[in-house]
């Protein structure tokens, strides 16, 4: 008990460690930075006397280190400041543009990891032969190829010139303001208002985004469990399954993919963090309003509070899904315990 | 009993099933009744009309409000009467009384006197960054209740601390900050004595075309019609979707999911002049590129060499190669389609001319040089053209080359050498370009106002006076001639080198007609716009 314990508060101090020091570094970066918050707030024309009094409102003409108590002070009380772009609590922001980045995150993943494992097990059962060259490079391309490049030719195929697909944005202009905000996650509030006009149309939009993002966290996925199974393949219980004379799949996904599994958690753990600190790219191409396009406007436009709320929301998402996968870890692997 | 196999085959087909079943169910042109507009909306900041001072949301706001007047956008020097009838000085040139219109607020109650003497008022006690443009008349929040007052249900005077030239005042009263809300919508709204500001930021209370349904920030605004305002077309609605990337505006204004795409590159406008289904509403903007010499570097601070520069530059080149569509060469300070603006380009690309005004500043061999630019295209092309024209006549330039805000920056703190930027007018008056360029009285470090002109040093109390006297000049057609000679004049003797104005252009569908853009962004305007 008191070893578990004392495994906990270590844990927790690290993780509590791990977001101070982001906290510190990003409000630091946010303050050295050769841009002018207050010139970002009230225009590079205004006149001297409100650029003044609006660094004074925003804080800025306080030394860095009493600006840096007050934000954690802040923090303290679960107020990450105000957006100055759009004259939001950073907070209130955050709960708009996250479930567009999860809806996206979450649906690339699940197909992400739906495509790539199988192909990463075929390909390494296949092992040098056209089938696993075949794979390899059209995992290659998945990391080669830029993502606004295949983004702006999926909307030109599918959208421009075959009409098969609805163009950027998550949702058609004859449902704008249709649907109200329940989860921020549109496929299910459009469920919950009962519209299935609408929730097929959220559905049709967010294809071509998460094609493209699951392509890419595919490439990564295979690539690995390709790498991991064939380490598995050659394990002597894979060899002695197989003498036993059990079939193939068996042995493929009743012993070696077992091994493997705990080794895809960690993959999958971080494909996803990556996925939900926002694809901006993605998003920008396909006007998805999620995190990944709020904290690059935010950055451009020198809105801090954003910048600083956005990053720490990145960093507990990285601290939590690590934590998951530990846990995981110790589910699946009987000897971690 | 469902195999393994093709359980995954299945699953992983199932993102494609959405593309093959509903086809028939999104791809829906736009309502005839609604208007779509691609358009990057980013740095918006607020919808108050006292308080909003950047392109975008200048625009929105001019679609919900009305002024006393707006500028004239065929005959420049004039203004035409929008809130107000009529308008009338007193012989002094100190009081100005404006007879009202009938017009009325979206909530169906007639616009009156108190409520434009309201929005004037708020507008100068909220002293928000576009208050300076009335202000400067000698209105302060202690006075300016005795100033601007409701005389009676339709009389409204305005008396300013010294003679002023009618034409000033109204040009003025023509930009955003002069807009009149309805008072008792706003203070309804008042939280802790912001005058409705926190509320207005994110809803409106004007009598212009439009009224605002709502604004997601980085996403989209949606406007739907006053029916009681000016508008008389078949729009219902407007709405305005965030679109940044302009490779998508265009294919959704190609499919027909947008009527008109607003930030199209100008490889993009290329493609689309020869496109039938597209009509291009250009307009030149009230935007200047100019190259900055600051003062505070000895080589640049010889007027020789400001003219050399001048003279180095290839300024037909550069446009034809680089900026065909979306610059054209002008090289007054003021832009053109303002009141008074001179169209002349003097400088002309004469190497010889600008060696030998380097060898008159003893600087035949040239010197080194630094030149920030904005990281965004056309910017880097520009400086690099630049770079290879001053070569010619020694002058080595070093590029560097940041993100805007941080060149801004560096030049509000002075420590640029030289600067390839961009100045945006504020309002409809050649004072605006005047003041920023020409006044600059305190040149010191911490002065109290920092002009266009302080950021680089540059202080000549001639040009000073000549701009001061402009300003005050009470006659309009002797104040236009006054901005005309300073013009010139500052041309030939100052450390910047404009060159170029902006073409701003909006690609429409050809079933859209009567969108308008203005010099400025309170100029573009829904009012006669109709869809097919």
């Amino acid at each position: 008990m008191n070893r578990r314990f004392k495994s906990l508060a270590a844990t927790l101090s690290s993780v509590l460690l791990t977001l101070f020091g982001l906290t510190v570094l990003t409000f630091l970066i946010g303050r050295v930075m050769p841009v002018d918050p207050v010139i970002a707030a009230v225009g590079d024309n205004a006149p001297e006397d409100v650029i003044l009094r609006a660094r004074a409102e925003m804080g800025l003409d306080q030394p860095i280190p009493v600006q840096f108590l007050h934000y954690l002070y802040q923090l303290a009380h679960g107020d990450f400041g105000m957006s100055v772009l759009t004259k939001n609590p950073v907070a209130t922001d955050i709960v708009r543009f996250f479930p567009a980045t999860f809806e996206l995150a979450t649906a690339a993943l699940l197909l992400a990891a739906l495509i790539g494992i199988p192909l990463g097990v075929w390909a390494a059962v296949r092992q040098g032969t056209f089938t696993d060259q075949a794979i390899r490079v059209v995992c290659l391309a998945g990391h080669s190829v830029p993502v606004f490049m295949l983004s702006l030719i999926s909307l030109l195929i599918f959208y421009s010139w075959l009409d098969i697909a609805p163009g950027p944005g998550r949702q058609d202009i004859i449902y704008d303001g249709m649907i109200d905000t329940v989860t921020g996650i549109l496929t299910i509030d459009t469920l919950i208002a009962g519209d299935f006009g609408a929730f097929w149309d959220a559905l049709a939009h967010m294809a071509q985004p998460v094609i493209i993002l699951a392509y890419f966290s595919m490439a990564y996925i295979a690539r690995m469990t390709r790498a991991f199974m064939i380490d598995a393949l050659k394990g002597e219980y894979v060899i002695t399954a197989r003498a036993k004379g059990l079939s193939l799949t068996t042995v493929i996904w009743g012993h070696a993919f077992p091994t493997v599994a705990v080794q895809l958690v960690t993959v999958m753990a971080l494909t996803y963090a990556g996925l939900l600190e926002g694809a901006v790219v993605t998003e920008t191409v396909f006007s998805w309003p999620g995190i990944g396009q709020y904290l690059t406007v935010s950055l451009m436009n020198a809105d801090m509070n954003p910048v600083v709320g956005t990053t720490l929301l990145i960093g507990i998402i990285y601290v939590g899904l690590n934590l998951i996968a530990d846990i995981l870890y110790r589910v699946l692997d009987p000897r971690v315990q | 009993m469902v195999s393994r196999r093709n359980f995954l085959i299945g699953g992983a087909a199932l993102p494609f099933l959405s593309y093959i079943n509903l086809a028939d169910t999104v791809f829906a042109a736009t309502p005839k009744d609604i208007l779509v507009v691609a358009q990057q909306l980013d740095n918006m900041t607020s919808l108050d009309p006292h308080e909003g001072f950047e392109a975008v949301g200048g625009e929105m706001i001019n679609n919900m409000y009305q002024t006393l007047v707006r500028a004239n956008s065929d005959n420049p020097n004039e203004v035409t009467p929008v809130v107000a009838a009529s308008w009338e000085a007193d012989a002094d040139n100190k009081v100005f009384t404006f007879k009202l219109a009938d017009v009325k607020f979206a909530s169906g109650a007639a616009v009156t006197a108190d409520d434009v003497a309201f929005s004037l008022q708020r507008a100068i006690k909220m002293n928000k960054s576009p208050a300076f443009i009335i202000n400067q008349f000698g209105f302060t929040p202690e006075n300016v209740e005795a100033r601007i007052v409701a005389k009676d249900e339709k009389t409204v005077t305005l008396t300013t601390e010294t003679p002023t030239a009618i034409s000033f005042l109204l040009f003025c009263l023509s930009a955003n900050i002069g807009a009149i809300v309805e008072k008792k919508t706003v203070l309804e709204n008042e939280v802790n004595g912001d005058l409705g500001n926190a509320w207005l930021q994110k809803n409106s209370a004007g009598s212009g075309s439009f009224k605002l349904q709502s604004w997601k920030a980085s996403e989209s605004i949606a406007l739907t019609l006053n029916e009681n305002g000016p508008y008389k077309g078949n729009l219902k609605r407007v709405i305005i979707r965030h679109v940044v990337d302009p490779s998508s505006q265009m294919l959704m204004l190609q499919k027909g999911d947008v009527d008109i795409a607003r930030d199209l590159t100008s490889e993009q406008l290329k493609v689309l002049q020869s496109d039938e289904n597209v009509v291009l509403v250009r307009k030149q903007i009230a935007s200047l590129m100019l190259v900055s010499l600051n003062q505070n570097n000895a080589n640049l601070a010889k007027p020789q060499v400001w003219e050399a520069v001048k003279w180095a530059l290839d300024y037909e080149g550069m446009q034809k190669n680089i900026i065909p569509l979306t610059h054209a060469v002008h090289q007054s300070m003021e832009p053109a389609g303002f009141p008074g603006t001179v169209t002349d380009t003097p400088f002309k690309k004469d190497v010889e001319k600008a060696k030998a005004l380097m060898a008159e500043a003893d600087l035949a061999d040239g010197f080194d040089i630094t030149m920030d630019h904005y990281s965004a295209q056309p910017y880097p092309d520009l400086a690099q053209a630049i770079q290879a024209n001053l070569g010619e006549i020694g002058i080595r330039v070093k590029l560097q080359s940041a993100e805007n805000r941080q060149v801004l920056t560096k030049m509000r703190a002075r420590q640029h050498e030289m600067a390839l930027s961009a100045w945006g007018t504020d309002y409809f008056d050649p004072n605006s370009n005047a003041e920023v360029f020409c006044i600059n009285k305190d040149n010191s470090d911490d002065a109290k106002k920092k002009p266009f002109a302080w950021r680089s040093s540059f202080k000549n109390d001639e040009l000073t006076a000549k701009a001061e006297a402009a300003r005050d000049e009470k006659d309009p057609a002797k104040r236009l001639e006054l901005y005309e000679a300073l013009q010139r004049d500052f041309m030939h003797n100052s450390p910047f080198a404009v060159m170029f104005q902006n073409t701003k252009t909006a690609a429409c569908r050809k079933n859209v007609s009567g969108f308008q853009l203005g010099v400025l962004s309170n100029g573009n305007t829904y009012l006669e716009t109709n869809k097919a």
